[in-house]
């Protein structure tokens, strides 16, 4: 890569500047009922070895016999990443000792994966949008559980995850900082759970990254790199790359030379550190399985499995910007969740009425969203419903309600009144908003006449008017509508 | 291409496999042996010709996405040589 180096990406050493260079492989599990090569259920949880059969344990004679469900759901995923997909691909044995490894060796592919180069649409703040290139997905094995703090002198393996199919996800290094690398697991994530591939899960391991992060001074070659394996949160995986890249910059700076080498993250003293290396650890020794012949399917397959994709983010973005007249930026943090999207058709088409999307939009990604992350959930997750939005924003519309009065009907929602029609609490409470012009006009002369030292001023400085805005809303319990209430206002101090 | 004591020695070491020094000698010359058998292979002009991956032309079996095996923990721990409830238990192995 010698491409020119962005100012805003640099980072500061003592001796100038440089730039962080990145590029991840994400392990996405498989959604599917049974393995990658055998009949055990891949369920999460479940009594230790339970979900095993004789295959994943490597039993003397057992055959691997490929799930067709895991290739379709690779096929998918290598779509949505608008990559090239191999009609014809192989898998070979990665060999390595490890006791939660079984077979010794793992189902993997190596020189032919079942998905090639792609890219990826991701977008770091409202107004940067950056492409990472994907270099190839492929299918291989899980491996098993081993329990290392029971014992000071035994390890405990649950081999329930074993032979469990995952997808490695190999970009190409095109990320310059921590933030590129959140938003690009981000919106990938995005993409593995609206095809369904993958459910994205890390904290139960479903989606784990190995981040590789270099540093180079602008405009050199590549650096040496570390891999941080392992890193299963969005948060950690940026604190990682930061502090790895301090370390990096701090031992070139000192005239040391970074090794090559695989670290841990360890959040709790937010430093990276070398894996005891066992020297030949990367001696994989990789052949063709022997047990497995090519796998093979048409374009005829693949064009199937594409008509059955569902609307995947960047084309349901660029439809709520053409459909709904949306800024590209609300657009992007609506269809980061596929629930959320969907919950916000709902809400614009609610009752086959339209309303305005804008409006909808701004109540979404505003206190109704405040109020999710409060709670930990999604927008779509909450009790309140698409339909409450929808008469919520109706209310505003109409001048039944000023957006002010809203909010506090959202509050009541939110509260009490979980399953009301904002309608009815707005009728019950008696908050629609007085737009009764006598009964606006009576709150302003009572406001003037009270007040004769605040009219002069007033009228010599007309940016006064806000109090007296404010003293009519308090006057009227915040009902009067704001712009008769100013229009009044002016009309009778005569600014 | 021949491999000498220390690589026979590695490969032993990567596999876990128990290897005394005695056997080295003896290991090595069967590894070679194989070794030219292959070199002899290689002499062979396979030009142009597509790598063969199965006697038979046939494509790969493939398997429906159900549940069909599994929840037979005993069996599958019946002969581990140590076991606590349904775990393995192994010699420590820590990263």
């Amino acid at each position: 890569m010698t491409t020119q180096a962005k100012p805003s990406k640099l980072i500061k050493g003592a001796t100038g500047d440089f730039e962080i260079v990145i590029g991840m492989e994400i392990h996405a599990q498989v959604t599917s009922r049974s393995k990658l090569f055998s009949g055990a259920s891949t369920e999460f949880g479940g009594e230790p070895n339970a979900h095993v059969s004789l295959v994943d344990a490597a039993m003397p004679g057992m055959l691997p016999v490929i799930n067709q469900e895991c290739v379709a759901q690779a096929v998918r995923t290598g779509l949505g990443l608008e990559a090239q997909i191999n009609l014809r691909s192989v898998f070979d044995r990665k060999n390595y000792f490890y006791p939660d490894l079984p077979q010794g060796y793992q189902i993997s592919q190596y020189k032919s994966p079942i998905v090639g180069e792609g890219i990826v649409a991701v977008d770091v703040s409202p107004t940067e949008q950056i492409k990472v290139g994907i270099e190839r997905l492929h299918l291989e094995q899980d491996a098993g559980k081993s329990l290392h703090d029971q014992s000071a002198t035994e390890s405990l393996v649950d081999l329930n995850r074993s032979g469990v199919a995952l997808m490695e996800i190999v970009s190409k290094p095109d990320m310059r900082s921590s933030d590129e690398a959140r938003a690009y697991v981000t919106k990938l994530r995005t993409i593995l759970r609206y095809i369904g591939s993958c459910d994205g899960n890390m904290e139960q391991g479903s989606l784990r990254a190995d981040v590789n992060v270099s540093v180079r001074r602008p405009g050199e070659p590549l650096g040496t790199r570390c891999e941080i394996k392992n890193v299963n949160s969005i948060r950690f995986i940026g604190q990682a790359i930061e502090v790895e890249a301090r370390r990096q910059i701090g031992v070139i700076e000192d005239g040391g030379v970074v090794q090559q080498e695989t670290r841990l993250f360890d959040p709790g003293r937010g430093e990276t550190r070398s894996m005891r290396s066992k020297e030949e650890a990367h001696d994989y020794r990789y052949f063709p399985d022997p047990d497995l012949l090519p796998l093979e399917f048409d374009q005829a397959y693949v064009d199937a499995l594409k008509a059955g994709l569902p609307e995947l983010p960047d084309a349901k973005k660029e439809r709520f910007i053409t459909e709904y007249g949306l800024p590209a930026y609300d657009a992007g943090v609506l269809v980061a969740d596929k629930e959320t999207a969907d919950y916000y058709e709902a809400a614009v088409r609610h009752g086959g009425a339209t309303r305005d999307p804008k409006l909808v939009a701004n109540w979404l990604t505003g206190d109704v969203a405040a109020y999710a992350n409060s709670v930990g959930l999604s927008v779509a997750q909450t009790h309140i419903k698409p339909g409450q939005i929808a008469s919520l924003v109706d209310l505003i519309a109409d001048a039944t309600i000023s957006g002010k009065i809203a909010k506090d009907v959202l509050a009541i929602l939110i509260g009490d009144e979980k399953d009301a029609d904002p309608k009815d609490i707005v009728a019950a409470r008696g908050l629609q908003q007085v737009t009764d012009t006598g009964a606006i006009a009576a709150a302003v002369d009572a406001i003037i006449k009270a007040n004769p030292d605040k009219v002069a001023q007033a009228q010599a400085k007309p940016s006064m008017l806000g109090w007296f805005v404010g003293q009519v809303m308090k006057q009227t319990g915040g009902k009067a509508n704001p712009q008769a209430v100013n229009d009044e206002l002016k009309a009778k101090l005569g600014i | 291409m021949s491999v000498d004591q220390a690589t026979v020695r590695r490969i032993a070491h990567l596999a876990r496999i128990k290897v005394s020094d005695d056997d080295v000698p003896h290991l090595q010359e069967e590894l070679n042996a194989i070794l030219r058998f292959v070199e002899e292979l290689a002499s062979v002009d396979v030009e142009g010709v597509e790598a063969m991956t199965s006697v038979m032309p046939m494509p790969m079996k493939k398997r429906q996405d159900i549940v069909t095996d599994g929840e037979i923990a005993d069996v599958i721990l019946a002969n581990a040589p140590e076991r606590e409830d349904h775990f393995f238990k192994v010699p420590k192995v820590v990263e």
